[in-house]
Formats: structure tokens, C-alpha cells, sequence
């Protein structure tokens, strides 16, 4: 039976079924449980799991992301909560120098079966500080696996296999997308494996992830009505990136435009260009494009803040570029 | 600081005991000694810490945990590998960076790890391993194990935010954690009083409500004493407890250190009060040992020292292959 839930919901549900399913499983971070959660994924589960298992830590990144890797060392299914990204850069040392490293690096002694759940991306006049979007970065590290949720399938069941995952799985919520709704089928399993394509077309390519998913379909909408076919690949898995199927689409429409929140130097857009590149240059049709954001601090000025991001107009007006056409 | 009166009370084990105390501050004292010889040969690189000096925090202290307790360390850690019970092969072998080390040769002096005996490393970021305790002891907290997580540390960690963050933590949810400050005055080159503010280490553990112990560290009784009264006291519930071994290094931070920050003396000073020849004279004036039996033990050492060279010196090399196989789990997301 189909339903119609949001996004924030969808979190919740999963998080609510781990903690069912499995006793090892407790999800921890800065107001999860009596605040419910500064999204308000958790609303609730503090009074059905109580706080051992909806534990409320101190303003404290880096210790409690250190101690969910030691929790998971020890034997639990730790789920971490970090509020958002942004301070995510003071949990950096254990994420990247023991997390993604303690497998290898022990001679294959130890695996950390942790989760960290975190949002991501601007677009709400939060300013530049709580406007980053730094998936891309985790996603240049060997030992991790990074996950894009976009839509509310994804956000529902893309827990499950990341908490089977004997390593660490970073999961990154676009903030803009919580209050998003859509049909829920009852059980539709998703991998942590593979893009997935939304929409398909034969002129133009469009590769994307995150928040800018439904701006990337927008376009796709709108080139429509104009007879131009944008197909639109969600990547979803940053972290192994699913290369199969990046060139599978740039060899069907032989022109590729990349969307990516994050800033252009250095980007995930750059590494999916550099994979297009390397795998399937002789098939394209034109050199391929990229949407980022404008390498400036997000801004507050809504305006100024909707300049700087991917829009929908941006990506229509590459596309355009691509083609040689103008509107 | 003035180095303290060399330790000289009398030591309350029977033989047996009293001489495993020795014979293990022994092998961590020439299995380094052989170490650094080593390096000096171009056998081991890298970077390589040695414990000289320190051998009765160690020694004293692990003796004094339980064979299922956890152990997090630093990147001085041989002699904690040792003691807990791993081959000085395996830690030798590492040491030359051979897959039949504890780590594959991947890690190597800094990274010595072991599942069997709970070493979760040779953490080699200065204060990153006080949170990974304190996950650890939360997950034995939670699962309801009895178990106690050694966590050792320099004093040099105490500037870092994870030791105040890791603290609170621990004292907030009354986790079973042993917090073991190997204070040796000197973080690389840097003098406690010329980075700290308030130098009294204790002061600040107490700040977060948790019991702290203050110890000789060149005193293996001491060290000992204390460690097992604080690990019963944690083991019962009580929360975690913070414990200063007052020590000193004798060797260089690593073999790139030139030592400009320290006067010789003091360190000859330090060493009068060395762990190992007090503590073996203090065996002798108890009758416990004596010199032809001493000669005996130290020869004994010797002979698995070289035997553990000869084990690295026929190790072999991880193939590329299968180094690249292992950044993720078997059995996990093939990549």
C-alpha cells in the first residue's frame, strides 16, 4: 500500500526500524533525544528507545564521533548524528586518521561498523557558516562509503544496508529536502551501490546528487518543452562512485552536464568530469560541462544566496551552451 | 623538575612475580635497545619512539589489568604490545614493515595493533585515542561486559581538546574508563610549564568530578599499587579514574631529535633513578635475586631479542594485491 510521507519522516522510520531490528543499535549526538532532533528526525524515539539508546551528548564533535567508532569497535551498531556538516570539520581527525583508516591500517584486525548521519548544502539564509556542502571532501577519502539520500525512497532505506556495512558509512541530508513529501511503496530495499537514473533522454546527459536533484529534474522538464531530451542520472552513492553508469549515460547522450552544490575546485562534479574523460572521450560530442556553486562564502541575502547556488536556469543555460542553441 | 629520590621500599611479591616484573621491563628495555641499533643499520625506518626510561608505567600497570580489558595506546607503544602479551616477533617484524607483522607491516612502530589481546592501537595523533576509549568503554557499559579501558596517553595530550572533551564524556555517563597519563615531561621538545597554564595534571582531571591518582612512574611497585586499586575501583562501577605516572624519557622523542631542549645533566639525574637497576637492587637486598641469577635473566632476554630479529630479517613482503584488497572489509562493499 503506497503513502505519502516526507523525507523527515521517511529518516525516521528507518532509524525507528534499525533500533527495533537490532539491540546493538543507538543513535547518539547533540539534541537526538529530548529536543527530538534538530531536524526533529528523532522526535520521539527518545520516550520508545529511552536515553541509554537516544543518547544526548555535549557540544562535543569530536569526542562523541571518536567514541562511536570505539562503540563500534566494541561491539555496538552506533548511529552518530552530527547537526550538519559544517561541524563535522571538528570531528575530522577521527573520521578520516581513525575511522577510514583502522581496517587497513591493523592489518585488517579491526572494521568500524559506524554510521554518521549528518546535513548537508545551503538554501535557507543560514549564511555561510551553516551552508556548506562538504560531501564532496569525504568522498576523496579511501575507507569510507559516502551516501547522497535525494529522494524519499533513500532516505527510508538507505540505513538498513549502511548499518550492515562492516565500515564506516557517511550519510549526508540535504537540509533542504526534511520537509520534502512523496509516495512510499511498503518495502522497496535500495542498494548502496548504485546510481540511479530518474529520468531518461538522449541529447544531454545530466549528473547530480543531493539537494539539486529536483532542480536538475526541473530543467529537465522545462528543456523538454522546448524538444531538447535531458536524461537525469542521481548519483546516490558518492563514495564508491558508480562509474558503470556514469559512462553508460554519457556514451547515450554523448553530451554530459554535472550539478553539484559544492564550490568547482576540486569538486565531486570535477571527478565525475575526470571519469566521463577518461572512459568514454571519444564518444562525446562536446566537452563536458559542470553547475556549481559560485566559489564565494554562502551568502545571507536570499538574492545573493540564490545567485551563488545551482539553479535551474544555470543548468538549462549550460545545457544550452552544450548544444549550441539559445533560448 | 628535579628528578625524584630513586624508588627503595621494599617490594611485597613473592619471587615469581617480583622477578616477572623485572624480566619484562628487561625485554621492553633491550628489545628498544635493539630497536634503535636497527634503525641506526637502515633495518626499521620511519619514525621510531622509544620508551627508555619509562618501562615500569607499563610494565607495572598492565600487570595490574585483566586479560579481557581494553587497551588504547600512542605511538609509543612497544612496550605496552609487549607486556600485554604480544610476540616480540610480530612487533619486530613490523618494525621492518614484513606481513608477518601484527599489522602486516602496514602500520608499523606507531600502528601495532592486536585483536586477541584487545590492543586497538598505536594511535599516532596525539589524543585521539581518549574518545575511541571512551566508545569502547561505553559499549561495555551497554553490553554489560565487567571490562576496564586502559587508555594511555602522554601529558602532551592534555592540550588537546579530545582529552577535555573525552573526560566529560566519560565522567558524564560513568564510563569504565582507566585514563593513564604517562607524564614525561616533555611533549617532543616542549617543557610542561612552557605549554600548560595550570601544570598540576591531576587539578585538571579532577575538574570533571573523576578520582585521580598521582604516581612514581620509575617505581614499578608503585605504578603497580596504584593501577590495581584504580582498576578495582573503575571495574566496580565507579566511573572512570584518572592516573598521572610521573616519568621521564631518557632517549630522544624519535631519532630525528637533536635534544636542544634539554641539559644533559637532567637527564643523568633522571636516569639514578632508572626503573630497571633500582628496582633490580632492590631484589638483591631482598634476596630475591642476585647477581648470577640477574646475568641469567638478561641473557635469556638477549636470546629473544635476536630471535626475534631473525624472525623479521626471514619475514616476507605483502604483495600489492592484496594491501590493496583490505581498505574495506571482506565481505563488505567491494570497490
Amino acid at each position: 500500500m503506497s503513502r505519502r510521507i516526507s523525507y523527515r519522516e521517511a529518516l525516521r522510520e528507518g532509524l525507528r526500524e534499525a533500533l527495533l531490528n537490532d539491540p546493538r543499535v543507538l543513535l547518539m549526538g547533540e539534541d537526538v533525544g529530548r529536543y527530538g532532533g534538530t531536524y526533529a528526525v528523532s522526535k520521539g524515539l527518545l520516550d520508545e528507545f529511552g536515553p541509554d539508546r537516544i543518547r544526548d551528548t555535549p557540544l562535543s564533535e569530536l569526542a562523541f564521533v571518536g567514541a562511536g567508532i570505539g562503540a563500534a569497535l566494541g561491539g555496538l551498531r552506533p548511529v552518530v548524528e552530527v547537526m550538519t556538516v559544517n561541524f563535522s570539520l571538528l570531528a575530522l581527525d577521527p573520521i578520516v586518521n581513525t575511522a577510514a583508516l583502522y581496517h587497513h591500517m591493523s592489518g585488517g584486525q579491526f572494521s568500524v561498523p559506524l554510521v554518521i548521519r549528518m546535513a548537508t548544502g545551503a538554501g535557507r539564509q543560514v549564511a555561510a557558516q551553516h551552508s556548506h556542502s562538504f560531501e564532496g571532501w569525504y568522498a576523496h577519502i579511501p575507507g569510507i562509503t559516502i551516501l547522497a539520500p535525494a529522494t524519499v525512497r533513500d532516505a527510508r532505506y538507505m540505513l538498513a544496508p549502511a548499518l550492515s556495512d562492516p565500515d564506516p558509512v557517511l550519510i549526508f541530508e540535504h537540509a533542504a529536502l526534511y520537509n520534502m513529501e512523496a509516495e512510499l511503496g511498503d518495502e522497496e530495499p535500495v542498494d548502496i551501490r548504485s546510481a540511479r537514473l530518474m529520468r531518461d533522454g538522449s541529447d544531454v546527459a545530466l549528473i547530480t546528487y543531493g539537494g539539486s536533484l529536483y532542480k536538475t529534474l526541473a530543467a529537465a522538464e522545462q528543456l523538454a518543452m522546448r524538444g531538447i531530451s535531458a536524461a537525469v542520472l542521481d548519483l546516490r552513492v558518492l563514495r564508491p562512485l558508480d562509474t558503470g553508469a556514469i559512462v553508460a549515460l554519457t556514451r547515450q547522450c554523448r553530451r554530459v552536464v554535472v550539478v553539484d552544490e559544492g564550490w568547482r575546485s576540486g569538486s565531486l562534479a570535477a571527478e565525475v568530469m575526470a571519469r566521463i574523460v577518461e572512459h568514454a572521450f571519444y564518444e562525446l560530442d562536446a566537452p563536458p560541462a559542470r553547475v556549481c556553486s559560485e566559489e564565494v562564502p554562502v551568502p545571507y541575502a536570499r538574492h545573493l544566496e540564490e545567485a551563488v547556488l545551482p539553479q535551474p536556469e544555470k543548468i538549462i543555460a549550460a545545457v544550452e551552451a552544450l548544444l549550441g542553441v539559445s533560448s | 623538575m628535579i628528578a625524584p629520590p630513586p624508588p627503595s621500599g621494599p617490594v611485597p611479591y613473592n619471587r615469581d612475580f617480583a622477578l616477572l616484573l623485572l624480566t619484562d621491563m628487561l625485554r621492553v628495555r633491550r628489545m628498544e635497545e635493539k630497536s634503535a641499533e636497527l634503525y641506526g643499520a637502515g633495518r626499521i625506518r620511519g619514525f621510531l619512539h622509544l620508551y627508555i626510561g619509562e618501562e615500569a608505567v607499563a610494565v607495572g600497570a598492565l600487570h595490574a589489568l585483566q586479560a579481557h580489558d581494553n587497551l588504547v595506546t600512542t605511538y609509543r607503544e612497544h612496550a605496552h604490545a609487549l607486556v600485554r602479551g604480544m610476540p616480540m616477533s610480530a612487533i619486530m617484524a613490523e618494525m621492518y614493515g614484513r606481513q608477518e607483522g601484527c599489522s602486516q607491516g602496514r602500520g608499523g612502530s606507531m600502528h601495532l595493533f592486536d585483536r586477541t589481546t584487545r590492543l586497538f592501537g598505536g594511535n599516532a595523533i596525539v589524543g585521539a585515542g581518549l574518545p575511541v576509549a571512551v566508545g569502547l568503554a561505553l559499549a561495555d557499559k551497554m553490553l554489560r561486559a565487567s571490562r576496564v579501558t586502559a587508555c594511555f596517553f602522554g601529558e602532551g595530550a592534555v592540550a588537546e581538546g579530545a582529552f577535555h572533551e573525552s573526560m566529560n564524556l566519560a565522567a558524564l555517563w560513568r564510563l569504565p574508563v582507566l585514563f593513564c597519563c604517562e607524564n614525561n615531561r616533555y611533549a617532543m621538545g616542549t617543557a610542561l610549564e612552557r605549554s600548560e597554564s595550570q601544570t598540576d595534571l591531576c587539578a585538571k582531571a579532577s575538574s570533571y568530578g573523576m578520582p585521580v591518582l598521582r604516581v612514581d612512574g620509575m617505581d614499578v611497585v608503585a605504578v603497580h599499587e596504584a593501577t590495581l586499586q584504580a582498576q578495582a575501583r573503575v571495574r566496580a562501577g565507579e566511573g572512570p579514574l584518572f592516573v598521572e605516572y610521573q616519568t621521564y624519557r631518557f632517549r630522544a622523542h624519535s631519532m630525528f631529535d637533536a635534544e636542544l631542549y634539554r641539559s644533559r645533566e637532567e637527564v643523568e639525574q633522571w636516569k639514578k633513578c632508572g626503573p630497571i637497576h633500582t628496582y633490580t637492587a632492590r631484589l638483591k637486598r631482598q634476596e630475591l635475586l642476585d647477581e648470577e641469577a640477574f646475568l641469567a635473566l638478561d641473557a635469556q632476554v638477549a636470546a629473544e631479542v635476536d630471535s626475534a630479529v631473525v624472525f623479521a630479517e626471514a619475514g616476507s613482503d605483502e604483495t600489492f594485491e592484496s594491501m590493496m584488497a583490505d581498505v574495506h572489509t571482506s565481505g563488505g562493499l567491494s570497490r
